[in-house]
This record gives structure tokens, C-alpha cells and sequence, in this order.
């Protein structure tokens, strides 16, 4: 039994996240005397299906397009201080992201890593349209059988334990629970038992604050005059420090911004929870009502409480289709009577849309007045737009259809305002975007087999 | 005697989203905070705040060592990220539309708290 403390960091807690961050963590766990990793987590649900589609367009990418801006300035230094990297930024194409790691690591001169692939997560070849539909839970996206360009369970830590049992000093994974990139150096490291359901669980508490990076350090929290927070442009990314037992201290680096106490923690424990007593992932179920944060320090967390069950039969998986065209415009009114021709733009477009494709609902909303706080019935806005007469306002026009035409005529009839719509209409933006739409399902965990395999260095 | 304040006076909040359904958790910003708003930070409170997005379910959690409530509430994302016409189709401005509310709390329990900004105090003595 390893008695040191675990040392972990997250560099990245989506595929857009900044760049630097890792150099700061890097710096503060070539410290530890001890076991210490760096993760990064890069695949947001769409994500993964717009590697497939990359993916499907040329057999050697599908890996997170984010990879090498996030990973090239990490790569050498992590190998100098003996930091092992864990990311799922293999996004639909592990091997191809491992490839190019691997000659990256050349080229940087860190020839001799370990780069272990874990894969098993894309479920396409395994089950068949009807299957997805008939494991979908909490809606019937899939009953229509629409045409699938993702499937891939979220596989749990046990693979990625193995990767580096296997002496891996970068372990690239596609779809995996997002805090199994921490439990599993965490059970490598301290050999955790798989029924040991309260330190998994731990482990997944810990794994569940450093996933979305700086979020638990300050990011998506500052209020300025409320909640301020002290350089938000160099915020320091989270750190845990783990006991062999599970309690953890949440901190940051030296001489970094941002900031980690009871509050920061707080919100984030309870980020995209639903259950709090039944948190579920494919290595136990975690139940965070009885945890508890202590102020052990300047922006030092210690997190105690959280306690296990024994993890579910099925693993969630997540199925990308294809949801046609997303057409937005937008156009701007500004200075004395703005509201009143934003409200005849809305009504002038709308009117046109209703003969020329009487089938596409379009979404209005006057940014500057109500536009996220709204929603697409648009009943904030039938109920005639409020606030004041005068104003900076930018009218935005959405819709979403499997018919090039109506979306291409929405855009036309948007950019037509600048000459035969309300006066002073300007700076007409149009956008199409190809859709994902996306549906979770549950599989049986007995149909998904995670593969380690070790890439041969050169 | 109570007094009308908004939500934003007494609690931060972070918002997150799982395909078309929204969690927001609300967060004492004093401990003593917990108590009232447990009372007043109900389920109909919050399903009527967001009546405009007509959820289908509002279900609240109680994290009293946190002083915290996690709030779920069912399709109200109008599709969520990969559906929404919305601009914020993940929901994450919509902690803040919590927060806007305005709830009556005991005028005693808030003469306690540290001075509001007046500009944002609301509603005045009842």
C-alpha cells in the first residue's frame, strides 16, 4: 500500500479552454514528492460527434481538434517533471490522436513516452438503430431511426488504471465518464479495491471538481462588487491532493488568479447534479449530501464526506444523429424608437416567412431587451416587447429545418431588411450551421468491452 | 413583518444542463439563510418563476451542511444545446433569472445581514 498523497491537475476543462494553463500546474506538481498526473478533459457531447463527422471526412483525424493547441506546450515538460497526461481528446479516433502524439513527442525530443490507447467506447458496430432506440431513455429521439453518427458509452476507470499499470505515461481515451480521468490514477495509485465503494466514490468527487477545470477556481463565478475574483486572466486551474483514504484538498497554484474556497467548491460539487444522493457513474454511485468543506488554508479545500454504492448494471451512452440546418441572422436597430422597428422587423420578417415557407417556426429575440431569458414559444415576446423605446438592440432570427431552401430564404429575408425593412436597420450577420442532435441511452455494461492497447515506440 | 427581496440578495447560484433538462443550485450566501428559504424556496416558487418555459417537473434537493439547494427542473431548455433555437441553449444564463426573483423574507432576519446596495433592494418594507 502507497502511503503518499496523489498529486492530480486539469489543465482543461473543455476543448475551448486556454492554452497556458498547463504550464502553472505543471510547475506546481513537478513539486510533489509523489504520484502526480495532469488530465485534461475536451469532449462535450457534440463534441465527440463532430470528430466522427471529421473523422468520416478523412480516416486520420477525429481526435479533438483542440489536441495539439492543448497538449503541445504540456507534452515535454510533463515528461521532464515524470507528470502523467490522462485525456479523453481522442476524441472519435484514439489511435490517430495517439499517432500524433507520439511523433509530436519526437519532435519535442520526449521520444521515449508511453502512449496507451483505451478504447471500446464506440458502440456503431455493436448494436443496430433499433437497439439505440430501444435503450433511449427519457424521450424517443431515436424511434424515427434517424440516421446515427455517433454512439459511444461513457467507460469507467478501470481501463485507464490498467493503461498505466501498463506503465503508460500518456493514457489517450475517447468517451469516458468525466471523472474517471481521476479515479483512475487514483485506484492505479492506491489500489483501491473495485467493490471499495466509499474511496471510489471519493475519487469521483474528486475527479467530479477538476473536470470542468478553473470552474471550481474561480471560472463561471465572478460578480464583480459580489463575488469578485482576483486575475481572471491568469486563473490558476485546480489541483487535488489525495489521501490514500479519499479526502482530498482542492487547490490551486502559486502565484496564479482565480480563487478556491467554501463558495467556488460549493458550486461546483452541485454543477450538472441531479440526485445529489444518487450521482451515477460506471464506477460506483456517489452520494455528496453528507460531504463537507473545510478552509484548511489560502485557497486550500478540504473536501470530506462523500461516501459510495455499488455501481449501476448499465453505462449511460451518448447517440449523435443528424439534425438538419440551424439558420440564425441577426440585424441591428439603434438611437431614438429602436424597440418600435426591432418589433417591425420581427413583424415583417415573420409575415414574409409565413407564405414563402409557412412550415419553418422562427425564433425573434431582441438582444438588449429579451433574448436568453426567453424561449422559443416566444411568449416573453408576443406579449409585446417590454422595455424602453430607445436603445442599442440587435434583432436575432433562428430557425431550425432539414430544407437547405427555407433556411437559405430565412438568411436572404434578413439581409432583404437592409433595403425594404424598418429605417436604419444595419450590420445583417447570417449564419448556417449543420445540426447534431443528440440522446442518451443506457446499455448493459456486459456489451461494452474497454480495450488497453500500448502504442510500439518508434 | 417580511420584506420583498430579490433571491440575488440572499444566494449565488450556477447553472448546468444534461440534454434538455436544467439543475440550478442555489447557495446560501449566509448560513442562517438556509432555514427561511427552505420554507420559501419551494418547488411552486421556482416552477413559477420559469411558468414561460413550462417545465414538466421541478424537483428540489436540500444540502443543509452546504447551505445549498440543487433545483431540477424537466424541459425547460426548449431542446437543450444541440435543439435549441435559444441562443444560450445550455441554460447557463438562467441561474441568474432564479436569482432575479423576488421573495418575502423576515424583515428581522434581513435587518441582520450586512447593508444591500439600496438600488438593489426592491419592494421596501411591507
Amino acid at each position: 500500500m502507497v502511503a503518499q498523497q496523489v498529486w492530480i491537475g486539469a489543465a482543461a476543462g473543455f476543448a475551448g479552454d486556454r492554452p497556458d494553463s498547463s504550464g502553472p500546474l505543471i510547475e506546481a506538481l513537478a513539486r510533489h514528492d509523489g504520484p502526480r498526473f495532469l488530465i485534461f478533459e475536451t469532449l462535450a457531447e457534440r463534441t465527440l460527434a463532430l470528430a466522427q463527422l471529421d473523422r468520416l471526412a478523412d480516416p486520420a483525424r477525429g481526435e479533438v481538434p483542440a489536441l495539439k493547441r492543448l497538449l503541445w506546450p504540456a507534452l515535454a515538460p510533463c515528461a521532464a517533471a515524470g507528470i502523467k497526461i490522462i485525456g479523453n481528446f481522442g476524441g472519435a479516433n484514439p489511435f490517430g490522436a495517439a499517432a500524433k502524439i507520439q511523433a509530436w513527442a519526437t519532435e519535442l525530443g520526449c521520444a521515449d513516452l508511453k502512449i496507451a490507447i483505451v478504447s471500446g467506447d464506440d458502440m456503431r458496430d455493436t448494436f443496430a438503430p433499433a437497439d439505440f432506440a430501444r435503450m433511449e431513455i427519457d424521450g424517443a429521439l431515436l424511434s424515427s431511426e434517424p440516421a446515427i453518427i455517433s454512439a459511444n458509452a461513457y467507460l469507467g476507470a478501470d481501463a485507464i488504471a490498467e493503461a498505466l499499470d501498463r506503465g503508460a505515461d500518456v493514457v489517450v481515451t475517447g468517451r469516458v465518464a468525466d471523472p474517471a480521468l481521476v479515479l483512475g490514477p487514483l485506484k492505479y495509485s492506491f489500489g483501491w479495491a473495485d467493490d471499495d465503494w466509499d474511496r471510489l466514490a471519493a475519487g469521483i468527487l474528486a475527479g467530479h471538481l477538476l473536470e470542468c477545470g478553473s470552474q471550481v477556481t474561480g471560472g463561471y463565478f465572478a460578480d464583480p462588487g459580489v463575488k469578485d475574483v482576483p486575475g481572471m486572466d491568469v486563473l490558476g486551474y485546480p489541483i487535488a491532493e489525495v489521501d490514500p483514504d479519499g479526502v482530498f484538498t482542492i487547490t490551486k497554484p502559486a502565484g496564479t488568479g482565480g480563487l478556491v474556497d467554501r463558495r467556488t467548491v460549493t458550486e461546483q460539487i452541485l454543477y450538472e447534479i441531479h440526485d445529489p444522493a444518487a450521482y451515477l457513474t460506471p464506477d460506483a454511485i456517489l452520494d455528496l449530501t453528507q460531504v463537507e468543506l473545510t478552509e484548511v488554508g489560502s485557497d486550500r479545500i478540504r473536501v470530506t464526506g462523500a461516501s459510495g454504492r455499488a455501481r449501476p448494471e448499465t453505462l449511460k451512452a451518448t447517440v449523435c444523429f443528424d439534425g438538419g440546418l440551424l439558420a440564425e441572422a441577426e440585424i441591428s436597430y439603434a438611437g431614438p424608437n429602436a424597440k418600435s422597428r426591432a418589433a417591425l422587423a420581427i413583424e415583417t420578417v415573420t409575415k414574409r416567412l409565413a407564405f414563402l415557407h409557412p412550415s419553418l417556426h422562427v425564433r425573434a429575440d431582441v438582444i438588449g431587451i429579451v433574448s436568453v431569458f426567453g424561449d422559443t414559444s416566444g411568449s416573453l415576446l408576443s406579449a409585446g416587447i417590454p422595455g424602453v423605446r430607445d436603445g442599442d438592440l440587435r434583432v436575432r432570427f433562428a430557425a431550425e429545418t432539414a430544407d437547405r431552401a427555407a433556411a437559405e430564404c430565412l438568411l436572404d429575408e434578413v439581409e432583404a431588411l437592409y433595403c425594404a425593412g424598418p429605417a436604419g436597420g444595419g450590420g445583417v450577420r447570417k449564419r448556417l450551421t449543420p445540426r447534431l442532435r443528440s440522446a442518451s441511452c443506457l446499455v448493459d455494461r456486459k456489451r461494452v468491452t474497454p480495450q488497453i492497447s500500448l502504442l510500439e515506440t518508434a | 413583518m417580511t420584506r420583498a427581496v430579490s433571491l440575488y440578495e440572499l444566494a449565488h447560484a450556477r447553472s448546468g444542463d444534461k440534454g434538455n433538462r436544467l439543475n440550478i443550485a442555489v447557495v446560501c450566501r449566509e448560513p442562517r439563510f438556509f432555514e427561511p428559504l427552505r420554507e420559501r424556496l419551494t418547488e411552486t416558487f421556482v416552477a413559477r418563476v420559469f411558468r414561460e418555459r413550462r417545465p414538466t417537473a421541478v424537483k428540489r434537493y436540500e444540502l443543509p451542511k452546504l447551505h445549498a439547494f440543487n433545483f431540477v427542473l424537466d424541459d425547460v431548455l426548449d431542446g437543450g444545446v444541440n435543439g435549441s433555437l435559444g441562443l444560450d441553449g445550455h441554460g447557463k444564463t438562467l441561474s441568474f433569472l432564479l436569482l432575479s426573483a423576488e421573495i418575502e423574507m423576515p424583515a428581522g432576519l434581513l435587518s441582520l445581514a450586512e447593508e444591500p446596495a439600496p438600488e438593489l433592494m426592491s419592494g421596501g418594507s411591507r
